[in-house]
């Protein structure tokens, strides 16, 4: 998983019927070390934990997005499966 | 599977619900001599695995299959913790690609 920041939202009217009320958020990795930085692409997201703007979420790709909740067979590679609080790092 | 190093550990209260009581670590994929590759990941950990410690984990949906039958939502996972490795000869062979 990675951690990254909801920067915007994805509104789609045409979309396969099995994304139909599910909400779609823009989101971008942040580096860990610093999650002031954002880094690498965009993400276009399923987010079933309630997000917004502006949150430090925990983003699960590939297959596994599959496995977030209502999310079963469903044409998704990325779904926000948290909302993280704290991270404490310790190198 | 791959070596890494956690990092660090991830709190988040508002999560899935599958993740109760699972350990979010943050893990830093090492190469074989102990440096640092790539960017750190947040890992989910069944072996009680602790910071500091050298792990290997998988990547990907066999993520979740040490949570089985409770589909944890997961795509890198934690499964052992390293003692020691060693590297015994890795140098590259006449006449091959490496």
């Amino acid at each position: 998983m990675v951690l990254a920041r909801i920067v915007g939202t994805v509104v789609a009217t045409r979309k396969d019927p099995r994304l139909v009320s599910n909400k779609l958020l823009l989101a971008r990795p942040v580096d860990p070390r610093d999650r002031s930085r954002l880094e690498g692409g965009y993400l276009v997201a399923v987010d079933t934990v309630d997000a917004g703007v502006g949150e430090t979420v925990l983003i699960v790709s590939g297959s596994s997005a599959r496995m977030a909740s209502g999310m079963k067979d469903c044409p998704v590679d990325a779904a926000i499966v948290g909302i993280v609080d704290t991270v404490d790092l310790n190198e | 599977m791959q070596i890494a190093r956690v990092i660090g550990d991830v709190v988040a209260s508002r999560k899935e619900p599958a993740f109760e009581g699972v350990a979010l670590l943050l893990i830093q994929p090492l190469l074989p001599d102990g440096t640092d590759t790539g960017r750190p990941l947040v890992a989910v950990d069944s072996v009680g695995a602790g910071v500091g410690e050298r792990v290997f984990f998988v990547r990907g949906k066999e993520a979740s299959f040490p949570f089985h039958p409770v589909e944890v939502p997961a795509d890198a996972g934690i499964v052992g913790i390293i003692d020691h490795w060693s590297v015994v000869d890795d140098a590259p062979r006449e006449g091959s690609a490496g």
